[in-house]
């Protein structure tokens, strides 16, 4: 090949820029609108700087409850996170020899990623209520709904977030040299001291990322929520109302703390897989430190 | 077969062929099989309660019959008849359901299109031109950070942007190409083509970059030192190779959009009719088994489509 860079170089480097402008700069506006001053409006030019808008959505709009939306989303994001890093790395774990219904389990997480959202949201939905009309007549005439955050909706939120956990699991998987387990084995360690002592501490920075998949894909999910989520709303829930009825920046200043939030789940995982990477750099080896 | 019976059974293949006894008794106390399901069967639950089930809760409600207030559970085809009411006396002309699914159908091969484009280069570029390792992680991170952000976050962005009084009618105004503002930016097809590439372009590039990474770059070299030019080059080397991600990029942005209702409904002012807003209008309207039986046309142009593409690669073999 040519010496230097080739004039294709440039021409896609341009390219690339354009499309990463493309995809920060409307975001970057909505950050910017969202800090307006208090007679600011929907669009530029600002009208003032100010946090007026911020500080409006934590005393409450008056239309919808958005500190009760946040701990819900909060709650149901940790849940659905936690419930999908144990699930998927066992599943992975699984994966690892043949077993009956592999395929099955596979297709199945295949499946629910690319069936579209509303006919998953839809089925849960239509299941719940024939669960409901089920306790209605044979058990409890009173009976409300068991349609819930904990229910429907943790339901909705881990068929979205599991096949992205299982198909990191793959990935660490493909990567991973069995002769560390076998090693451990053959030195007289169980299943289980085996998993605890040296599959787990060199695969934690990915499940980490497993982890931090679960929850900001829940923390943003509103397609599987919005018809299984019953009576509640999560944030992204109410933000979808807002579009529709609210011409203030406060949209926008929701916007910003949802992103905020989300933001800070990444760096901090990240941070973690970092420090997790150089712990292991660092003392992954005990050459020269004897039997212990 | 179980790692360690295979590393044993290159070992010393009399040892293990053909029976278990010769496994380390601790480590067989219970059986593989068992604690396989034991892993796996979590998540097989999850999966059967919350997405097979319902599934199947689809299709069947799709047959009952409903009044205004509630759903009954007794055979009836009203869900579909409703749905493709006056399609027949209508002919020639196209009856309502027959235009929203065109129109669908239209966004769908729209947003692909643009989508694949960028999705192709931009990959291409991580993949060929950025040769440091530290780059590609960064730029790829750079691309994948606002995927972990809300859609509709994502969606309202393009308001100041795209608006009556936005930024591009502005700036259009102010260096005198037009005199009014353009009505069809925000609220529009336009718009909700814009917003659904700038959400799911993401899903074209991971895939066709994880193909295009594994390609040998000597096989290029190879090419170029054969005399092939960079088109070539392209059209016989890469794209070929890179042909699995193109397909699995190409099956998630069909299915999302098929789908999609809410860029369609935010973006589109609730104006435009698509296949998923169909579904969410028959919900809010109560009409359940009208709801399911859409869902059900859905599911089966979507698996129609994903049936073709993945005709041309096995999905399985590439994850």
């Amino acid at each position: 090949m040519k010496e230097g860079r080739p004039r294709s170089f440039y021409v896609l480097a341009i390219f690339f820029a354009a499309y990463v402008l493309f995809l920060y700069g409307p975001m970057i506006a909505i950050y910017v609108l969202s800090f307006q001053g208090p007679q600011g409006g929907l669009t530029f030019p600002m009208n003032g700087v100010s946090t007026y808008w911020l500080t409006k959505l934590f005393q409450g709009t008056g239309i919808i409850d958005l500190g009760a939306s946040f701990r819900r989303s909060l709650l149901l994001g940790v849940i659905v996170m936690a419930v999908t890093v144990v699930l998927s790395v066992a599943a992975g774990m699984a994966f690892r020899r043949k077993f009956r219904a592999q395929s099955i389990l596979f297709y199945s997480a295949i499946a629910s990623l690319i069936v579209p959202s509303i006919i998953t949201s839809l089925g849960i939905s239509l299941e719940f209520r024939i669960i409901d009309d089920l306790i209605k007549t044979h058990w409890n005439e009173n009976f409300e709904t068991s349609m819930g955050l904990l229910t429907s909706g943790l339901g909705a939120h881990l068929t979205w977030t599991l096949p992205f956990g299982l198909l990191i699991m793959f990935a660490i998987f493909n990567r991973f040299d069995p002769r560390l387990e076998e090693a451990a084995r053959d030195l007289g360690a169980t299943p289980w001291q085996a998993f605890r002592y040296v599959v787990l501490p060199i695969i934690l920075p990915s499940v980490i990322g497993i982890g931090l998949f679960g929850f900001t894909l829940s923390w943003d999910e509103l397609a599987r929520s919005s018809q299984a989520i019953g009576a509640v709303n999560t944030l992204p829930l109410d933000l979808q109302g807002l579009t529709t009825t609210v011409t203030n920046p406060d949209i926008y200043a929701l916007g910003t703390i949802i992103s905020a939030v989300s933001f800070a789940v990444i760096t901090l995982a990240l941070g973690t897989i970092h420090m997790l990477n150089k712990r292991q750099a660092a003392k992954g080896s005990d050459a020269g430190k004897g039997l212990v | 077969m179980d790692t360690s019976d295979n590393i044993l059974q290159q070992a010393s293949p009399d040892l293990v062929r053909g029976s278990d006894t010769a496994r380390p008794a601790r480590a067989a106390r219970l059986s593989p099989s068992f604690v396989s399901w034991l892993q796996a069967g979590p998540m097989m639950l999850v999966f059967l309660a919350f997405f097979l089930i319902p599934l199947v809760f689809v299709v069947i409600v799709s047959f009952w019959d409903y009044n205004e207030y509630q759903l009954l559970p007794a055979f009836s085809g009203r869900g579909y008849t409703d749905t493709f009411e006056g399609c027949i006396a209508q002919l020639p002309d196209l009856c309502t359901i027959a235009k929203t699914y065109l129109k669908t159908l239209k966004l769908c091969f729209l947003v692909w299109a643009i989508t694949l484009f960028i999705g192709f280069w931009v990959a291409y570029f991580l993949a060929f031109h950025v040769k440091s390792k530290t780059w590609q992680m960064g730029l790829s991170l750079l691309c994948t950070i606002p995927f972990w952000t809300s859609n509709v976050i994502r969606m309202i962005a393009w308001i100041p942007l795209l608006g009556r009084n936005g930024l591009v009618n502005s700036g259009l105004m102010k260096t005198g190409l037009i005199n009014q503002p353009v009505e069809w930016l925000l609220f529009s097809e336009f718009s909700v083509v814009l917003a659904l590439v700038h959400l799911f372009t993401f899903f074209m590039v991971v895939p066709i970059f994880n193909s295009m990474i594994r390609i040998d770059k000597s096989l290029i070299e190879a090419a170029y030192d054969a005399g092939a030019t960079g088109l070539q080059t392209l059209v016989n080397v890469v794209v070929p190779l890179a042909k699995p991600g193109i397909v699995i990029g190409s099956i998630f942005v069909i299915t999302i959009v098929m789908g999609d209702f809410i860029t369609i409904g935010v973006m589109g002012g609730q104006q435009i009719a698509a296949a998923g807003k169909i579904i969410e209008t028959r919900v809010n309207a109560l009409q359940f088994p009208a709801a399911a039986a859409n869902a059900v046309i859905l599911l089966v142009i979507t698996f129609l489509i994903i049936t073709m593409m993945s005709r041309i690669v096995d999905i399985k073999k590439e994850l």
